[in-house]
């Protein structure tokens, strides 16, 4: 779950990281007001959306006057931002964060996050701040710095030191580096985070250590120790249809295509678009019902998939392992009657039950296509898809 | 001959009165499983599936001489229940609580690293020796004891491989799912090292998907230490970038961890690879029949 902005500031102030003077506005005239209270010029209104790469389009606005401000605010309320990480539709913004300008000397990189491959939390930084870290491997990739941390041993002083010595701070930077440093390990633990990035974290021209953008992430599966950040949760920036998915305990990810599938497990619903794609086709979406599968939320997917106007085909490819197949089937069997499904539906069942839910679904009399096997399933999605109208 | 587990292993079940535990531990018993008994904090001198229940791991170990454990334990009590297991001495511990905290789990990883302890999953469906012992959440009924090994990072692409092995008549050695979880217990290449040395497993399937660089350690280390005919599926070719695909761990990020890396990565170590999940068994048949896969040093 990602935070916003002034929300991730909030955060950092909270566990002591020094972030610039700044204020909350949802309409022109609070941005006005609230540069009236923050020292400047320059002030920065910058766009509230769950997306990085603002600043190129356009969602980050340097002003000079309070009627800059005013300008740049109604600019940007009300509109959506497209950036390269929004997708073409874009994020609509709601709010926007006015901040007092700060003196840049340098801007550095910092994050927190999983190493996967050495299953440790790593700070990853670099001198080379202000891009974004997949530009940063590519251009400098000598400049990246890392640190993995040892769960039982903690942060270490030398470690935040060799970072500090890396990212070329002296003096007395380098402790105030080592008090950032521990505040956002705690913080990340603390708060069940999956990733902390500050890019750019800068160094005034009074030498001064700055967090002058701030991401969070909020690991999913601790959430439900977390009930603060889940609080700050922005259904506003989430697609529509995830959000109803996630509401229903299903895992749903929107594509482009036009063959809609509904899989159990996460593995087979990735394989299950693979081998659309691989016979010609094209997946609409990810879904996974889970290994508990109920014929209820078989419903709720049917009529999740089907509300994507794109859909010209439902392939379902069950495995059942704990899921018995039968109850898919009667889930299926009631929700082609109850959502009254337009579209060629075709029905891979296989595992446990899997004669009994064959028996269920030809007693239906619906017009369901069956599928012998994975390839068949695919293969017969693709072909009707192409041949399908909706109505 | 099998890895990890077989009909001797004196399994029990931490959670074992709650309903998954409960549910799971039925079938186990009724594929033949040597279920020893379980663990529920409390219930201890009571018997449930007519098995007895214990307090704590370390009373079952020392009781029934535990040396497996299956853990249902709810997710936000899951870490404390492996580190216990690993704390009284289970040799192997299969965790298939789905939704653990990864930051758990890194400091479970830790704790257990240099121990005797091995770990599976967690959000894994388990270990099954067909025939004879069945430690998961698997069906049993698709499985056939037979020679192929199998690894895999999903649930229900395990029980694809499965069933069309045992329906080309090959069935398994053992099959082992080491989880959908970033950070997790066991991995490819721990399981590879076991079923090279099985006299059992005459060739190996190995199901990932996208996601960090399990698949390309994998190619890797079997380029260097597995004779043995591996045939390889990766799932997610489709998956766009940044999303995270169901499994926690199952997302591509920053350009690293796509399908295509990681099928480059283990046709250069001379793996046979398919496109479709669907000719994982037709492709092991036929790697099988062509014999050892010839060892390609650099």
């Amino acid at each position: 779950m990602n935070l916003h902005e002034y929300q991730s500031k909030r955060v950092f102030s909270d566990y002591g990281v020094p972030v610039p003077a700044g204020k909350l506005a949802a309409s022109e005239r609070d941005a006005v007001a609230a540069a009236r209270e923050l020292p400047g010029p320059p002030w920065v209104v910058k766009a509230q959306v769950h997306a990085g790469g603002r600043g190129k389009a356009g969602g980050v606005k340097l002003c000079r006057s309070h009627t800059e401000v005013g300008k740049a605010a109604a600019a940007m309320l009300g509109e959506r931002l497209v950036t390269p990480q929004t997708g073409s539709a874009g994020l609509p913004i709601n709010l926007v964060y006015v901040e007092s300008g700060s003196a840049i000397e340098r801007e550095l990189y910092l994050s927190l996050l999983l190493n996967r491959e050495r299953s440790r939390i790593a700070f990853i930084a670099s001198a080379a701040g202000g891009m974004n870290i997949e530009e940063m491997a590519v251009a400098a990739p000598d400049r990246i710095l890392r640190i993995d941390i040892d769960p039982a041993a903690g942060l270490q002083s030398y470690q935040c030191r060799r970072l500090a010595f890396g990212l070329g701070l002296q003096g007395g930077q380098l402790a105030e580096f080592e008090r950032i440093a521990r505040a956002v390990y705690r913080l990340y633990l603390e708060r069940d985070l999956a990733l902390i990035e500050i890019n750019p974290l800068i160094v005034t021209k009074e030498g001064k250590l700055v967090a002058l953008d701030a991401k969070i992430n909020v690991e999913a599966n601790a959430l439900f120790r977390q009930p603060d950040l889940v609080a700050l949760r922005d259904p506003s920036q989430e697609d529509p249809m995830e959000r109803e998915a996630s509401a229903h305990e299903l895992n749903y990810v929107s594509l482009d295509g036009d063959i809609a599938c509904m899989v159990n497990g996460a593995g087979l619903a990735m394989a299950t678009m693979d081998l659309i794609k691989l016979h010609g086709g094209e997946p609409a979406n990810f879904l996974d019902v889970g290994g508990t599968a109920t014929a209820e939320r078989v419903t709720a997917a049917f009529r999740l998939i089907l509300s994507n106007e794109r859909v010209r085909a439902v392939l379902v490819n069950i495995f059942g392992g704990i899921v018995r197949c039968d109850v898919i089937a009667e889930g299926i069997v009631q929700a082609v009657r109850e959502v009254g499904v337009s579209v060629p539906v075709i029905v891979r069942l296989e595992g446990t039950n899997a004669d009994k839910a064959r028996k269920i679904l030809a007693a239906s009399k619906l017009a369901i296509t069956a599928a012998k096997d994975l390839t068949d399933a695919a293969t017969k999605a693709v072909k009707l898809a192409g041949g399908g109208t909706r109505r | 001959m099998s890895i990890l587990v077989d009909r001797k292993s004196r399994v029990i079940c931490q959670g074992f009165t709650g309903k998954q535990g409960t549910f799971h531990s039925e079938q186990a018993i009724a594929y033949g499983t040597n279920l020893v008994g379980g663990v529920t904090p409390g219930r201890g001198g009571s018997r449930h599936l007519d098995r007895p229940v214990f307090d704590t791991v370390h009373d079952a170990v020392a009781k029934a001489q535990a040396d497996v454990s299956m853990i249902y334990v709810p997710a936000p009590y899951a870490a404390d229940a492996v580190l216990e297991a690993a704390d009284a001495g289970i040799r192997l511990i299969v965790c298939i609580t789905e939704g653990i905290p990864v930051n758990d789990m890194v400091r479970v990883k830790a704790a257990l690293a240099g121990g005797k302890s091995r770990l599976v999953g967690p959000n894994c469906p388990g270990v099954i020796t067909p025939g004879e012992c069945k430690v998961g959440i698997m069906p049993g009924f698709i499985h056939k004891p037979g020679r192929v090994g199998i690894i895999s990072r999903s649930g229900t692409l395990t029980y694809e491989a499965v069933f069309q092995t045992t329906n080309l008549g090959l069935g398994q050695s053992s099959c082992v799912g080491i989880g959908g979880d970033p950070v997790r217990g066991m991995n490819f290449i721990d399981v590879l090292a076991l079923f090279e040395r099985d006299a059992k497993t005459a060739g190996i399937i190995l199901v990932g998907e996208i996601g960090g660089s399990d698949e390309d350690n994998a190619a890797e280390y079997i380029r260097r230490h597995v004779a043995k005919p591996i045939v390889a599926y990766i799932a997610g070719v489709t998956a766009p970038a940044g999303k995270r695909m169901g499994h926690a761990g199952a997302v591509i990020a920053g350009g690293k961890g796509t399908a295509a890396d990681k099928y480059a990565a283990l046709e250069d170590a001379g793996v046979r690879t398919v496109r479709s999940p669907a000719e994982l068994g037709s492709a092991m048949k036929k790697a099988l029949a062509a014999g050892r896969r010839r060892k390609k040093k650099r």
